[in-house]
């Protein structure tokens, strides 16, 4: 048991992580090209069309992934954030910055998809709605994140006032997840829940599965890119980033 | 197959202009994102070269300006 412990910890240090993740890059990169195409071929080439919504509700196969990894990146953020604050290791502050790009990323895409899909559906590009509203408010705490870490000239301490910001923040996602069962919103019921069978035709339901497979890898890929460059920059002063690249000279 | 022609396709029943536009922008995005990250990246590995090199030959000069404390 305590083996294990101290193996998973390894991991904490950039010097054996930053290898590691450029051999795991390629793959993530692969797969979400693949769960990419299939999820885009399913949902834009064979899903029949919706009853109710006509072709107009293909942009599900966009939105319903971007919005997942909005939320679900705000949670893995924050995670690294408490982290970092708990254990005070290095890696965890670098995750979490590397993250809220990316999460800033896919909550502007959950609301241009979602504008786009609410014109022709509601007649609105936009209303203030509860769950409109808490994504908007989601897409100001990444960025409210990387402004304050870009504001602070010391990373650790730029890590810590970002994890807090991020711990307070997450109280935002189960209001986001719920808003749309806590209040009447003109926004649809969940499609997919843990807790009922989807309300959806198979193959819509499998097309959106791989468009979200095909945005995990991606978050995957982008992340892990993100965070060996933002190892590179902090342990510039390290013998074991000299050596990495005094190598390639 | 559900389309009988690309016309039908691209017409997404009559809401083309949304399904494409977010198909467009986030495409758009999600290719950026990647090619914003290496081309830092690179920017990043070039500074840090310089930087070394620099501290190397400054080095360099100092234990031939001043011999007898090259060990120091």
């Amino acid at each position: 048991m305590s083996n294990r412990v101290i193996n998973w910890f390894r991991y904490a240090s950039p010097q054996t992580f930053y290898p590691l993740a450029g051999q795991l890059i390629p793959w993530f990169w692969a797969l979400a090209a693949l769960f990419g195409a299939l999820g885009l071929t399913i949902g834009f080439l064979l899903a029949p069309t919706d009853a109710q919504q006509g072709e107009g509700y293909r942009i599900i196969f966009l939105h319903v992934p971007a919005s997942w990894m909005s939320m679900f990146i705000y949670l893995v953020m924050a995670f690294w954030a408490a982290t970092g604050l708990a254990f005070n290791t290095r890696l965890s502050g670098m995750m979490a910055s590397a993250l809220a790009p990316t999460g800033a990323l896919f909550a502007f895409l959950s609301l241009w998809t979602g504008a786009l899909w609410g014109k022709p559906m509601w007649g609105a590009w936009w209303v203030w709605d509860a769950r409109l509203t808490s994504e908007l408010i989601l897409l100001f705490l990444y960025i409210g994140f990387i402004a304050l870490q870009a504001a602070i000239d010391d990373p650790r301490r730029a890590d810590k006032a970002g994890a807090i910001l991020a711990l307070v923040g997450v109280v935002n996602i189960p209001i986001i997840y719920f808003s749309v069962k806590w209040w009447n919103t003109l926004h649809q019921g969940a499609s997919v829940s843990l807790t009922k069978a989807p309300s959806m035709a198979a193959m819509m339901l499998w097309g959106m599965l791989f468009c979200a497979l095909a945005c995990w890898m991606y978050s995957i890929a982008v992340a892990l890119t993100r965070v060996r460059t933002i190892m590179l920059e902090r342990e510039r002063h390290t013998d074991w980033v000299r050596a990495l690249l005094a190598d390639k000279e | 197959m559900h389309w009988n022609s690309l016309a039908d396709f691209l017409a997404m029943g009559n809401h083309g202009l949304y399904v494409w536009g977010s198909v467009l922008m986030m495409a758009l995005l999600m290719l950026a994102e990647p090619i914003l990250l290496r081309h830092g990246r690179k920017k990043l590995v070039a500074r840090l070269r310089r930087q070394y090199r620099a501290e190397r030959s400054e080095a360099r000069r100092n234990s031939q300006a001043n011999p007898g404390r090259s060990k120091d």
